[in-house]
């Protein structure tokens, strides 16, 4: 699904990113943690293709192509999506109509037919539903005025119409209580497919406890330090990142 | 949902092209150009008019060479000559109007179709009437019948002349006076044609009132006349819609609208208005000098306009409520779209002289490319305005870093009871929102479409249904490559 080989990146010059290797198989989960300032979140937004993330060495290939020859909004229609750790509020436009003209969007990039709006209706419900999203909130304008547990549900509500086939989870578990964390972590769950691979982003073994993946690896200073199994998430968790870092050092 | 949708396609077909920049080629016939007493009165005699009109629109010219251009307005356009224009151009086949939509030139009916506005389909299935005024003269006018029947009058403003003389100098420049401004009374001089409307006493005009204007002729000047009166405790939704072709000279329209709403009568008078507003280079394009006013003259009548204004080189468009009446009500409701080298000087004024009269402006203001928006408002409270209320909204969204937007409230209140609020904001289009919208799959125009029809929302809502899709098309082709 996706392999990146020894990428370096930078934002505004200063290099953040310093030589990181990384192979996701199909349906394969994997977990990233690291401490805050490591590098987490400027790997999804080099994954998303953010402009002012530069890339200065490496190459990220994503179903046998190259990532970074893709726009934005082309790598959103070839199914990578990302879970903000803070959604944008998008004022007046409602969830509803933002759900749709995403869909649609991306249906009309890959040459499908737009989808009616019966169709569409009847499919928003469905998987509203399962993530207990309220009719009302399709209604509000997009993350304005959301609680931290309703933005990640609308989050995860757009992954599961979206249907990517990489998913790049960032600190999903950010504001959550755990009944929150609950609901994301089994939406999440439900979306688990041989033929969709997801990176899981997080500061904390807790999510993982939810979402459990199927490689963790540790990320420090732009590096991966450390790789391994679900264990691995428990031993940093007893051990913290002070240690771990340390001894890599 | 579908709207938005709507919103994207159209941005995708039309290229970034102004999508009514298409010319007809049909005869005319014009008056000689340039301005003086002579054309007043070639136009007068054209469309066959009693003496009192020849007389009064001779007054407005003699007051009108007197007067001085404004220059308050914060747009810059080089000097008009307006002894290089023409001020009358009829389609050539003005003796034989046509009796109906059959006998109408194809070819102009065609070009209403490049508009969007078949006028045979609209007859059948919208249900709309439509009043077109091309260059000056009105064309046609259909669903008369119908409204004959309610009693309601819909005509151009030459029919009205002829037919309902009393209503017209009864209530013709009463709104707006013939010394009003330096373009009113231009326009009450030279005036070709525009749309009459007389809603009688208890009726309810049973369907939306429309009009599409259009200037096709190069070098002419285009100055309707609107003249709307509803009486007491009727009611009219009026929409009025204008394109003009490309061209590379500026094109000047100078129009007047005037709204008289009796007691208990409500006016609501929407606009879409979409003049070629020049290429991205500032040449050519309309300059918009319009006069609007509606008169709350009855107790507890209402007036609400709301405009859309996406085109044009130049606007200069402040329409305006009188709140009369005790207890009227004055509602301003207007997005503003500049691009490119777009100039933009609009905004309201609500004058409070009733009891417990209130009013309430939205305005949303949008600048992009090298554009510049100013909103202009004025709330005015009399000293015999007791309780007079006011709410303002603006709020300014500019894109990229080379527009700008202003904000000039004047607020003049006389009397200690009212209750005046203003509230006004200036933002930029974020680069997480667009982000935001892109990693969800919309590219950067489809983007920017959502985001602004998003912020425009509180206005586009008060839109009737079929302006509020042609408006947020237009918001998406409007801004097109804004970004990047």
């Amino acid at each position: 699904m996706l392999e990146i080989k020894d990428l370096h990146a930078s934002v505004d010059g200063t290099p953040i990113l310093k030589g990181i290797s990384l192979t996701i198989g199909d349906g394969e989960v994997h977990a990233i943690m690291g401490p805050n300032g490591s590098g987490k979140s400027t790997l999804s937004n080099v994954l998303a293709g953010r402009e002012d993330y530069e890339i200065t060495k490496g190459s990220i290939t994503y179903k046998g192509k190259d990532l970074t020859e893709l726009s934005i909004e082309e790598r959103a229609s070839a199914g990578i999506f990302l879970a903000f750790q803070y959604p944008t509020e998008i004022p007046g436009v409602t969830t509803m109509t933002f759900l749709k003209t995403a869909v649609n969007a991306q249906r009309k990039a890959r040459g499908e037919d737009e989808l009616d709006a019966v169709k569409f209706l009847k499919l928003v419900r469905e998987k509203a539903k399962e993530l207990k999203v309220e009719e009302d909130m399709l209604k509000r304008p997009l993350n304005v005025g959301f609680s931290g547990g309703e933005k990640k549900r609308a989050e995860t509500l757009q992954m599961s119409l979206l249907q990517p086939s990489l998913a790049v989870l960032d600190e999903t578990d950010s504001g959550l209580d755990i009944d929150a964390l609950k609901i994301v972590a089994d939406g999440v769950n439900r979306l688990r497919a041989p033929d969709r691979s997801m990176i899981v982003i997080t500061h904390y073994q807790r999510l993982l406890d939810y979402i459990v993946p199927d490689h963790v690896h540790v990320l420090a200073k732009g590096k991966i330090i450390r790789s391994g199994g679900k264990e691995l998430a428990a031993e940093l968790e007893a051990s913290g990142y002070t240690d771990m870092t340390e001894s890599a050092a | 949902m579908v709207a938005t949708r709507e919103t994207v396609e159209a941005v995708d077909e039309a290229v970034g092209k102004y999508k009514y920049g298409f010319s007809t080629d049909i005869e005319s016939e014009k008056a000689p150009k340039g301005l003086n007493e002579d054309t007043v009165r070639f136009i007068s005699a054209k469309k066959n008019e009693p003496e009192w009109m020849l007389e009064w629109r001779l007054d407005a010219f003699r007051r009108w060479q007197t007067m001085e251009e404004p220059d308050w307005a914060k747009v810059n356009y080089p000097k008009i000559d307006y002894q290089d224009a023409y001020y009358y151009s009829a389609p050539k086949s003005d003796d034989d109007r046509p009796k109906s939509l059959d006998e109408v030139d194809p070819k102009l009916l065609e070009t209403y179709e490049k508009l969007g506005i078949p006028l045979v389909e609209q007859m059948a299935l919208a249900g709309v009437a439509v009043d077109a005024v091309f260059d000056s003269v009105s064309v046609a006018t259909t669903f008369k019948e119908r409204l004959a029947e309610a009693g309601v009058i819909f005509c151009s403003f030459s029919e009205a002349v002829q037919d309902h003389p009393e209503l017209v100098r009864q209530y013709l420049g009463t709104v707006v006076p013939v010394t009003d401004n330096y373009f009113a009374t231009l326009n009450s001089a030279v005036f070709s044609d525009g749309s009459f409307v007389f809603v009688p006493k208890g009726v309810r005009c049973p369907m939306e009132l429309s009009t599409y204007f259009r200037i096709n002729e190069a070098d002419t000047g285009q100055f309707e006349r609107t003249l709307i009166i509803v009486e007491d405790g009727a009611y009219v939704s009026y929409l009025e819609g204008c394109t003009a072709p490309m061209r590379d000279e500026h094109q000047l329209h100078a129009a007047v609208v005037e709204l008289v709403c009796l007691e208990d009568a409500e006016i609501k008078y929407s606009t879409v208005q979409n003049w070629y507003p020049g290429d991205e280079d500032g040449k050519g394009g309309i300059y918009n000098f319009v006069t609007k006013r509606g008169d709350c003259r009855g107790d507890n009548s209402k007036i609400s306009w709301t405009q859309v204004e996406t085109g044009s080189a130049v606007t200069w468009k402040y329409p305006s409520c009188v709140l009369r009446g005790d207890n009227s009500v004055g509602e301003f409701y207007s997005i503003a779209i500049s691009n490119n080298l777009q100039q933009v000087d609009s905004g309201t004024k609500m004058i409070h002289l009733g009891k417990n009269t209130s009013s309430r402006i939205i305005s949303k203001g949008i600048s992009a490319g090298r554009s510049s928006s100013t909103y202009r408002g004025l709330v005015s409270v009399h000293k015999k305005a007791e309780d007079a209320r006011n709410f303002t909204q603006c709020d300014s969204l500019l894109i990229g870093d080379r527009c700008s937007a202003h904000t000039v409230p004047y607020i003049e209140s006389k009397n200690p009871s009212a209750v005046l609020e203003h509230e006004a904001t200036t933002s930029k289009l974020s680069e997480d929102q667009l982000f935001y919208c892109r990693q969800r799959g919309l590219d950067e125009e489809e983007a920017v479409a959502l985001l602004v029809n998003g912020f425009c929302r509180d206005v586009l809502q008060q839109l009737p249904m079929e302006f509020a899709v042609e408006a947020q098309k237009l918001v998406g082709i409007s801004l097109e490559g804004s970004v990047g």
